[in-house]
């Protein structure tokens, strides 16, 4: 949380003058018992009307610069406070979107988003709180003391005692039930995720007949869940009455001790009347403070998870530094893509991904790579646009290392179609332009013809002005699969990769979409992967991976006579053909 | 108006319901109040004791010790009683609260299980399970802050006016004239900053779709380059909500600032006619500090019951949508002599059927299909064409809208749910598993199975020997979406599931995506195991599943187009032979 502060810097103004002036407004309201205390001695005791009339005056004008001092520091600290978390905000957003592939699998999207957006408000209002009442309220509380000092130093004792107290009951309850309150948390996120599960797996719950054991089970949650919570309940609700037990208490004691002093002439009635007034101030302030502290843990673990996204940067800096460099290639037919002793092993992950792949593409070739689930055909495709860092090994576009290239640079060559189809708000349009910033519409339609599309963008209201929701969810699977499709092809990119992005298309548009990449006329080196062995098998190389390995390459007809995996997989698929 | 007219109503209806779930509890509810007029009988008291207590101390000389002491006692006694009716109250407040809450968890639970697919198919997870959760808790935390401010504000307010009455008239008011202003105040920031809030909101929103969409598919985003431009987008939308949060955080700030001015006011107000009239002898200056001292408190439940109902408001509106769910029509209840055991052999016949997810759009018309026991049906179809739908019927997720769906000469409807299901073993495409561990999961569709039936049906299903490479075997627990085990391991989850129950009759999606193709040819020996003379259904997209099927329905946009055996289908040159020759097209 602490690093999380520098983002405050341009605030140091605000973040001054608001603690500031409530320190301002706290110290007019501590005049206030003094005040009275005089209308009683000066004003009643003598019977001075003027005197009272200006003091109630003086009165209505503490309360109106309270009211100008607060106002000014409550504005001051919005200020801040706001400025702070849009700042931080951008920066933490700027920060996740530069983030690597291998990081944003480990920390999970979900959690980034949770983190740029209710962590960050919570931020927000924790900043807010504190700057207005983390001085206020200790200022309030020892200055009601050092007031009573001033009145009376034997009396004021009972200050010393109280205020000690009173914090141990506030802090001690406080700090005993945030625990449990994050055990009520817990609890509702078991009964969350039981709700979650019954609607997620309601068809399989239906067809096992699982309502009345899933009504028990949500019931045992639901139950621990309202036991938990009333056993907080039961124990929070301590922290009024036994406040309000030490306080008045403590102003037992002070009329006790006022009335003793009194007697013998050192004090007077307005005084001991002010006494009692400090201290009624001390309990209001000090319940304040301890809303502020449980505002205020909370904010503090959401800053700290904050601060824990942001400090993710430095190990994607120090992974890409220790490896040296290969010399550019030399030759005058210079390959496409080469492959020289790559490995992969993804970060904690025990064994390698991919181990020892060497290849050559031509420009202007397809390769096909196929392989069971889990086998490294995303690997392989996402180490080209450098979505991971092969952790040995080298990979050379055009003869030139990938990581000598800047990443812009090597994105802007290659088009990628992702395993996830995924459409952004907006017409089909700007989708198909993601590719292409400034493609005409003639290059869109060029661009969907090939990928198959053209037919239902056509029947769609507006054609290439159809609105597409988020995520695409007013287009069908196959549909969105086209259109992303589409997004890669229209930057006519140098390299092409198609990681398993036919799967939603029935057979006959798979191939008529193969037969259209082929015919492009800028004629772009193709990686498909595939487990299909038909949208793979008249690709100029195939490559056959299992376990990260390369077990077999080569062309079909190749493998087939001396790759048992590849022609296994064949087999399977194609019985029907065969007989 | 007449919006807000039925606004009013609705709200109305609501409350009535929520006071039907406390009814319950009416004894912790009358103890609750009892407690609260203790409480604030007694809290009102203390401050006339002080004041007695300051007047018997007026000077040097002039100090009464024993009455002093008598009071002080008094003081002793009161504030106890006061603590602990507090302590009562709020302990009875919770109990009500978290017990109404509880309840209405459950009765909403227990609707979703029997909730019609339908239902649930159009309403996403996340605003079902936020109306269990998110909207259940506010409502808690207000319907809490309800009992414990709401009440207490009241009498507290009613108690303070009357005391002061009996003490001075003039004083009281003074009062009573100038605090209706922190009360205008408060709801004149209230009604301007709500737009603002409102404002704030919608920005915020955008800007979390926003990021939910760019962050969500940031794979995107890199691979086309196009962190800058969705920054940029960014930026505009967070200075945006910087503005208006910046409005609606410093307008109602105000409002705390504001509400003490008044009570300042008020304040000096008591204080001016106080001591005037003390001068006057009209009170003493005890009853001045006590007066002084309501002054203080009584602002204070005003501000709170404007705070309370905004609370309340908000809470209520939390209620409605919960009752909304809990009201939802349930499925159509089974028949009253509705078969409650029913052992098939595995015939189905379908008549007739008509069926549409929405009424006026048609989707499966007239559609028969006689089926004997241990036949083999594939189905097949581009992706999207509504395979799940003949699902949904056999398993009666959802019911025909005409016409008759029979097992074994039986129609369907005259036999409960459960009967009909126990019929059928089921396995989707979509894997699903619940927390617990795998053994958990495994026996979900018979729990009386014995340890080696279960390792028979994992053996069978190939998954006895990963399930033996997890940490605890066995016993490893998994969370909901199945944690570290691969896609293709959940399904070897799900057939072992349904391997172990042996059902007359199958339905199996075809896994082809989420299993590699060596691990899939054991399983569809497996399946070819668990299919023997047994009727299944498989949504089909291998070949030799399509071939070997002794009927094949063809699927095109949710309607069955065509059905017969794969020679029949070839010799028709229909949609089926196009699809089927088009597949290993170049």
């Amino acid at each position: 949380m602490r690093k999380l502060l520098v983002y405050l810097k341009d605030y140091r103004k605000e973040s001054v003058l608001a603690p500031l002036f409530k320190m301002l407004e706290a110290l007019f309201e501590l005049f206030v018992p003094l005040v009275v205390a005089a209308i009683i001695d000066t004003g009643i005791r003598q019977g001075e009307k003027d005197f009272v009339v200006k003091m109630c005056f003086l009165l209505a004008l503490l309360a109106v610069i309270g009211l100008t001092c607060s106002i000014t520091a409550q504005y001051f600290a919005a200020k801040a406070a706001v400025g702070f978390t849009t700042k931080l905000r951008q920066v933490l957003f700027h920060h996740i979107q530069n983030l690597s592939f291998t990081e944003m699998d480990t920390v999970g999207t979900s959690t980034l988003i949770t983190r740029i957006t209710s962590d960050m408000n919570q931020v927000q209002s924790g900043v807010n709180l504190v700057l207005r009442l983390f001085l206020r309220s200790p200022f309030i509380v020892f200055g009601a003391m050092i007031m009573a000092f001033t009145i009376d130093v034997k009396s004021a004792l009972v200050f010393v005692v109280t205020i000690p107290l009173l914090s141990v009951v506030v802090f001690g309850i406080m700090l005993i039930s945030i625990p449990l309150y994050k055990k009520v948390q817990e609890n509702l996120d078991r009964v969350l995720r039981v709700t979650r599960e019954n609607l997620t797996g309601v068809r399989v719950i239906r067809a096992f007949n699982k309502e009345e054991e899933e009504m028990a089970r949500f019931e045992e949650q639901n139950q621990s869940l309202t036991n938990v919570q009333k056993f907080v309940g039961r124990f929070s609700g301590l922290m009024n009455p036994v406040t309000y037990v030490i306080v008045n208490g403590g102003i037992i004691a002070l009329i006790w001790s006022g009335a003793l002093r009194v007697d013998v002439g050192i004090l007077t009635q307005g005084a001991v009347v002010a006494l009692v007034n400090y201290m009624s101030q001390i309990l209001v302030e000090l319940i304040k403070l301890a809303n502020l502290i449980i505002t205020v843990t909370k904010a503090v673990a959401c800053g700290n998870r904050i601060q824990g996204v942001l400090d993710m940067e430095a190990a994607k800096e120090s992974g890409k530094e220790d490896r040296e460099s290969a010399p550019d290639l030399t030759g005058t037919e210079m390959p496409a893509v080469v492959f020289e002793q790559v490995s992969l092993t993804y970060q904690g992950a025990g064994a390698r991904s991919l181990s020892n792949l060497s290849f050559q593409v031509q420009p202007g070739e397809t390769v096909g790579i196929i392989g069971g689930t889990g086998s490294g055909k995303s690997s392989l495709v996402n180490l080209i646009p450098r979505f991971y860092h092969a952790t040995e090994g080298h990979i050379f576009l055009n003869g030139k290392e990938i990581e000598g290239y800047s990443v812009e640079a090597l994105r802007e060559k290659i088009g990628v179609v992702l395993q996830k189809t995924v459409l952004f708000k907006g017409t089909i349009r700007d989708n198909v332009r993601w590719g292409k910033k400034d493609a005409s519409d003639e290059e869109i339609e060029e661009a969907l013809c090939i990928s198959q599309a053209k037919e239902f963008v056509e029947q769609k209201a507006g054609g290439l002005d159809f609105f597409v929701e988020q995520g695409g969810k007013n287009l069908s699977g196959g549909q969105r699969q086209r259109l992303t499709i589409a997004r890669a092809v229209v930057k006519k990119p140098e390299i092409l990769i198609l990681d398993d992005s036919a799967s939603a298309l029935d057979f006959a548009t798979d191939a008529r979409l193969r037969i259209a990449i082929r015919q492009m006329k800028h004629r772009p080196t193709v990686f498909i992967v595939s487990q299909r062995a038909a949208s793979i098998q008249y690709a100029d190389h195939i490559i056959v991976l299992e376990d990260g390995k390369a077990v077999g390459m080569g062309t079909h007809s190749e493998l087939l006579e001396n790759c048992t995996v590849y022609e296994e997989i064949y087999r399977s698929q194609m019985q029907g053909e065969v007989q | 108006m007449e919006q807000k007219e039925r606004q009013k109503e609705v709200r109305k209806e609501t409350l009535q319901k929520v006071l039907k779930r406390i009814q319950r509890y009416w004894f912790f509810l009358l103890l609750s109040m009892a407690a609260a007029v203790v409480t604030v009988v007694s809290t009102l008291y203390v401050p006339i004791l002080i004041g007695r207590g300051v007047d018997y101390i007026l000077g040097a000389g002039q100090v009464d010790f024993p009455s002093i002491l008598g009071i002080l006692a008094e003081i002793g006694i009161v504030v106890g009683i006061t603590a602990f009716f507090q302590w009562l109250m709020n302990v009875s407040n919770n109990k009500i609260a978290y017990h109404v809450v509880h309840d209405i968890r459950e009765e909403a639970f227990r609707r979703i299980e029997i909730l019609p697919l339908r239902y649930i198919d159009s309403h996403s997870y996340g605003e079902i399970v936020s109306r269990v959760i998110a909207d259940v808790d506010i409502f808690a935390d207000g319907l809490l802050m309800g009992f414990t401010q709401l009440f207490t504000g009241v009498i507290t307010i009613l108690g303070t006016l009357i005391i002061m009455l009996t003490v001075n008239g003039w004083i009281t008011a003074v009062v009573v004239c100038i605090t209706p202003l922190s009360l205008f105040v408060a709801s004149f920031i209230a009604k301007k900053t709500f737009t603002m809030f409102g404002e704030q909101s919608s920005v915020r929103g955008e800007q979390t779709a926003f990021i939910d969409e760019m962050i969500g598919n940031q794979q995107v985003v890199q691979a086309f380059g196009r962190e800058a431009e969705v920054e940029e987008q960014f930026a505009k939308m967070n200075h945006r909500l910087e503005n208006c949060s910046l409005k609606a955080i410093f307008y109602s700030s105000i409002t705390n600032p504001a509400t003490r001015f008044v009570n300042s006011m008020v304040y000096a107000g008591v204080g001016i006619t106080g001591a005037l009239a003390a001068i006057g002898g009209g009170i003493s200056v005890g009853q001045l500090t006590c007066m002084l001292s309501y002054a203080n408190q009584y602002t204070k439940p005003f501000n709170e019951i404007s705070g309370v109902v905004t609370e309340l408001q908000n809470a209520l509106a939390c209620a409605g949508r919960i009752f909304a769910l809990i009201e939802e029509e349930p499925q159509k209840a089974d028949k009253p002599d509705a078969l409650a055991r029913f052992e098939a052999k595995g015939e189905i016949s379908l008549q007739n059927v008509c069926f549409s997810y929405l009424p006026g759009q048609k989707l499966i018309e007239d559609f028969n299909l006689e089926v004997k026991p241990g036949q083999r049906i594939a189905i097949v179809g581009p992706t999207g064409c509504g395979k799940t739908t003949v699902i949904n019927l056999l398993m009666r997720f959802y019911d025909v809208d005409r016409g008759t769906i029979c097992v074994d000469g039986c129609d369907v409807t005259d036999m409960t749910r459960h009967a009909l299901r126990e019929n059928y073993g089921m396995v989707l495409q979509e894997t699903w598993l619940k927390t617990g561990t795998i053994r958990e999961n495994l026996l979900m569709g018979k729990e009386t199975a014995t340890e080696e039936e279960m390792m028979e049906a994992a053996k069978a299903a190939h998954a006895h020997s990963f399930i033996m490479r997890l940490p605890k075997g066995y016993d490893t627990f998994i969370t909901e979406d199945g944690g570290s085990l691969s896609q293709g391991q959940k399904q070897l989850l799900c057939i072992t599931r349904v391997m172990l129950v042996k059902p007359p009759i199958l339905i199996l999606d075809e896994a082809t995506s989420s299993i590699d193709t060596r691990t899939e040819q054991k399983i569809q020996k497996a399946f070819e195991r668990l299919m023997e003379g047994r009727t299944s259904f498989i949504v089909a997209h291998r070949l030799s599943t399509i071939q070997g099927a002794d009927k094949i329905l063809v699927m095109k946009d949710g309607n069955i187009v065509e059905q017969g055996s794969h020679q029949q289908l070839l010799a028709k040159h229909g949609f089926y032979a196009n699809l089927y020759n088009s597949q290993w097209a170049q």
